[in-house]
């Protein structure tokens, strides 16, 4: 999984349907030091993660797993939010 | 899934069998702003998109997890079509991204 940050929210009514009900959020991923490490893309959220919140996700079909359908177009879903990271840095 | 707009039509006679009847729009990518990038992508379209649209592009093996193209060479699907976009922590993204 990796690293990002909850940065907007997308709206579409008409989508494949089995991807209705679901929350789709713009994200930027970030690395563990929380600078940025490309560009914005939109992902699935099935947990609930609001704008600005520290997050994790999965890509690939693995993304489609935590909307249990059949089938879903879907490359990157959240599959987490973040309470807190310790890294080297911290334990320095 | 990747941020785009329609921005015209592939047809093809000479394809892989399995591609018949599959509709192939050109999708290029949008930042935030929706301004044009340079990377455009074929894609097949589940949703009936039209000329222009803000679309949502799934990539990869997911892009074969529609009706419209299961068991086919296909790794782009168009599967949404964007009504709003809203951007709501765009003043620290300006600063996470000039780090």
């Amino acid at each position: 999984m990796l690293i990002g940050k909850v940065i907007g929210t997308i709206w579409a009514t008409r989508k494949y349907e089995t991807i209705t009900g679901f929350k789709m959020q713009f994200v930027q991923p970030l690395n563990a030091e929380m600078e940025n490490i490309g560009e914005p893309f939109v992902a699935l959220d099935t947990i609930g993660a609001g704008p600005g919140e520290l997050i994790f996700y999965a890509t690939s079909s693995e993304a489609v797993i935590p909307l249990h359908v059949e089938m879903a177009p879907v490359d990157a879903s959240i599959v987490g939010i973040i309470d807190s990271i310790n890294t080297e840095k911290s334990y320095s | 899934m990747l941020l785009g707009k329609v921005i015209g039509t592939v047809w093809s006679t000479r394809k892989d069998e399995n591609l018949v009847g599959s509709k192939f729009l050109i999708v290029r990518q949008v930042n935030l702003e929706l301004e044009p990038q340079k990377s455009t992508v074929v894609a097949v379209d589940s949703v009936g998109a039209g000329y222009g649209e803000i679309v949502l592009v799934a990539q990869g093996s997911s892009a074969r997890q529609t009706t419209f193209t299961k068991n086919k060479p296909v790794d782009a699907v168009i599967m949404a079509i964007v009504d709003k976009l809203d951007i709501s922590v765009k003043e620290q993204l300006k600063e996470i991204i000039e780090d």
